[in-house]
């Protein structure tokens, strides 16, 4: 019998992808052939996609070794290479760059397929981009999703070096070590950009804090590749200088990577405080509140 | 699929076998994908109703899951699990009760919904075709491998109608015609393609979910508007890029510099003279015969629908923009010192227009509605008093549906009903040698109203005691088309 993965056509003309736990929203513009086959091509390299990763899912669950490489398959080498220059200094597995490594193969099957002006692979909130000429990108950070908050938008150009966008935090799918609510990070490719915002979004943290409530991962998910480390379940009410003592953390550890040019740029928020690191406009759209999107 | 779970023995947590990823998952936790969880012990989706919204508020369309094994599939969970009737078998003689009446606790009310397949002798399909091109004059014959089959009915806006199949074709005529209606009616309703041929027009392959191909030729497009619409929309765009833009359309043809559009923005006459009958200023029907040409008409050359222009308002050097209403055809001319329109190479800015034209107009697809009636003998299987199940889905009390998927039931007596067949889980449809066709049916009702018209109570079986059967939702494959 053969799992087949969800494929759906959008009515907005986006692609939507799903396996397992891996969902996709892909745009593309181009003339239209180039359309349609950048997406049989999404469509194609998704299929069995999981699988090939699940084939190494023991050997990416473990610390990633910063010289050696074990596993085999392309987008598990792409999540080692994204995660090895890390691991030196932290606990790392492969797997915190998952969602980045799969966006970019997805986009780089659309790209070798077609001639596209603009494309993008969002795999939760981990985004491959590919940017021709006069292409931007515009990127909406919300400070409050569940309730009347700001809206900031940072628009990238396609003379940026910025391909990859990730946001890690602790209401993510994935587990955080940190306190951060969001970390985006702006990177060079989505697997890199995932990668740093997991390491960013760790960092921002207060140790030993008692508003902090943390869990062994193995607790809430008994096969989590974070084993027995405790992962945020909950943050209290927390001072001004609690804050600041966080994200100065947080923005200590992202300005190291923006000097060694593995990232371009990153937004941390906490409880509605947010710090950028990295020149880049950051404009403040509106006050709103998320409606859903029309029909 | 199967997700049944798996206990490992180690505590309470289970193993989801949904994907590969093969999560531990904890009481009370989801897996990795937040979708499957562990409710006391039993493997759930926690998400099959706002997966449902949520797909259906984006316009996307369901279909029940396939599974393997002998039971064929056919469970959606939309939101409490739902069984299929497609390979349930039938009922014969009438009163047997139908193969699966099973019960389901939802909101802890007791559901049951019967599951059967119909025989259906009453039935047919309605047939939408995106084109403006000529198919047939309405009410002609419509023919497979020589049979009348059916035949052509009232237009849509953009669309040509046909009305196939039926009592009269199936049973009411030769042997072959209702064997060869029959053939084509499970083709059509299995999504496949049918050449059908229409008597005094065109030949037609017509396949569910894809574009219709005219005496050979794939339709792309539907037309955006009819041509005076088409003048309506884009007369901006013309203006001060050419002189004078004719939409050739077999319906309305429009005319840029008479057309109320062109008046506003002050385009001035350019003595052109239209052919056919004058609607209303700049609005002209039967300029031409319907075809297969240009804009639904029989023309190959546009300027075969003008006449000469008007020495005195007309002058040499002005510029003609022809175009049909999808864009397929166009044709750029200047008048030369005689007053003759003379081709030119079209300006690219007008190619953008024309292009712009095309955008504008969607893909062209078949879509083939299935439609049936419930005849007293199906509904026996489902209770010792049929008219009583006919009552309780006219009053919302029991809900019809096909193959799993949404039906319209139409007002009045009886349960008739129709349903799109690409929502239905491919191959729903067979046949037996009467000649009808049998469909899916399933009637959803709660276990009190199922025993109070009169239900087979004995052989109500609860879900749980189908094995092997799976429970997932999802979308329809790659559509292929419409991109």
């Amino acid at each position: 019998m053969s799992r087949q993965p969800q494929i759906a056509l959008l009515p907005d003309r986006r692609l939507h992808l799903q396996d397992g736990p891996i969902d996709l929203i892909i745009g593309a513009e181009g003339a239209e052939a180039d359309i349609r086959a950048a997406y049989q091509a999404a469509a194609e390299r998704f299929t069995g996609l999981l699988d090939e990763l699940c084939s190494e899912l023991s050997e990416l669950r473990k610390a990633a070794d910063q010289d050696r490489c074990v596993v085999n398959g392309v987008v598990a080498r792409r999540m080692h290479a994204a995660v090895a220059p890390f691991a030196a200094e932290m606990f790392i597995t492969p797997m915190a760059a998952v969602a980045g490594a799969v966006a970019e193969e997805i986009l780089g099957a659309m790209r070798g397929a077609a001639t596209l002006a603009r494309a993008y692979v969002n795999n939760g909130g981990d985004i491959a981009l590919h940017l021709e000429d006069a292409a931007t990108f515009t990127v909406g950070l919300m400070d409050r999703p569940d309730a009347a908050g700001v809206m900031r938008r940072i628009t990238l150009h396609a003379a940026d070096a910025v391909r990859g966008v990730a946001t890690s935090g602790r209401h993510g799918r994935s587990f955080s070590l940190g306190i951060a609510d969001a970390v985006t990070v702006l990177a060079a490719s989505a697997a890199q950009a995932d990668a740093a915002a997991t390491v960013i979004a760790n960092a921002v943290d207060l140790p030993g804090h008692s508003a902090v409530v943390r869990r062994p991962a193995c607790e809430l998910q008994p096969d989590n590749d974070l084993g027995h480390r405790l992962v945020t379940c909950d943050v209290g009410a927390l001072s001004e200088t609690d804050m600041a003592t966080a994200l100065a953390a947080g923005e200590h550890c992202a300005q190291a990577l923006l000097s060694d040019g593995r990232i371009e740029g990153a937004v941390l928020q906490l409880h509605g405080a947010i710090r950028a690191v990295g020149a880049r406009l950051i404009e403040i759209v509106r006050p709103s509140r998320l409606r859903p999107a029309a029909a | 699929m199967v997700t049944e779970t798996a206990s490992d023995g180690a505590g309470d947590k289970i193993r989801c076998d949904a994907c590969p990823v093969m999560c531990y998952i904890k009481p009370g936790a989801a897996g990795a994908c937040d979708r499957y969880a562990n409710q006391d012990g039993v493997l759930v989706r926690v998400d099959p109703h706002i997966l449902l919204e949520r797909t259906v508020s984006h316009g996307g369309k369901l279909v029940p899951f396939q599974a393997s094994g002998d039971w064929d599939g056919k469970i959606v969970h939309q939101p409490e699990l739902f069984v299929t009737a497609i390979g349930a078998g039938t009922t014969y003689p009438d009163y047997k009760p139908a193969p699966f009446i099973v019960s389901s606790q939802v909101e802890g009310v007791d559901m049951v919904t019967v599951v059967t397949e119909g025989i259906f002798s009453y039935c047919g399909v309605k047939v939408k075709i995106d084109t403006d091109r000529y198919l047939g004059p309405e009410a002609a014959t419509v023919r497979v491998d020589g049979e009348a089959v059916g035949h052509v009915t009232t237009s849509e806006y953009g669309s040509q109608m046909l009305s196939l199949g039926g009592v009269h074709h199936l049973t009411g005529g030769s042997k072959k015609e209702g064997r060869v209606t029959c053939d084509a009616l499970m083709d059509l309703s299995n999504r496949k393609a049918v050449e059908l041929t229409i008597d005094g027009g065109a030949s037609v392959i017509v396949q569910a979910g894809q574009p219709p191909v005219v005496n050979g030729v794939k339709e792309e497009r539907m037309r955006v508007g009819c041509g005076s619409a088409t003048i309506g929309m884009f007369a901006k765009q013309w203006q001060g890029k050419v002189d004078e833009v004719v939409v050739v359309d077999d319906h309305i043809t429009g005319v840029l510099s008479e057309h109320q559009a062109g008046k506003l923005l002050d385009i001035p006459a350019t003595g052109i003279k239209m052919k056919g009958r004058r609607s209303t200023p700049g609005r002209y029907f039967q300029v031409a015969q319907p075809g297969t040409g240009w804009g639904g008409t029989d023309i190959s050359d546009p300027l075969s629908i003008l006449g000469p222009f008007d020495p005195k308002t007309a002058k040499p050097g002005t510029t003609l923009l022809m175009v049909s209403t999808t864009g397929e055809h166009a044709g750029y001319y200047v008048l030369d010192e005689a007053l003759k329109p003379v081709q030119r190479d079209m300006p690219p800015e007008l190619q953008f227009s024309v292009e712009r034209i095309q955008e504008n107009c969607e893909p062209a697809l078949c879509t083939v509605l299935f439609m049936a009636g419930a005849g007293g003998s199906l509904r026996a299987g489902v209770t010792d008093n049929p008219v009583r199940l006919t009552r309780s889905v006219k009053d919302a009390l029991t809900r019809v549906t096909s193959g799993g998927a949404p039906v319209y039931v139409w007002p009045g007596g009886g349960i008739t009903y129709m349903v799109d067949v690409t929502q239905m889980p491919a191959g729903a449809f067979g046949y037996v040698p009467t000649p009808a066709l049998v469909a899916p049916i399933e009637f959803t009702m709660t276990l009190s109203d199922y025993e109070a018209l009169g239900g087979h109570m004995d052989y109500v079986q609860p879900l749980a005691s189908l094995r092997d059967v799976s429970k997932d939702i999802r979308q329809l494959p790659w559509p292929g088309q419409g991109i």
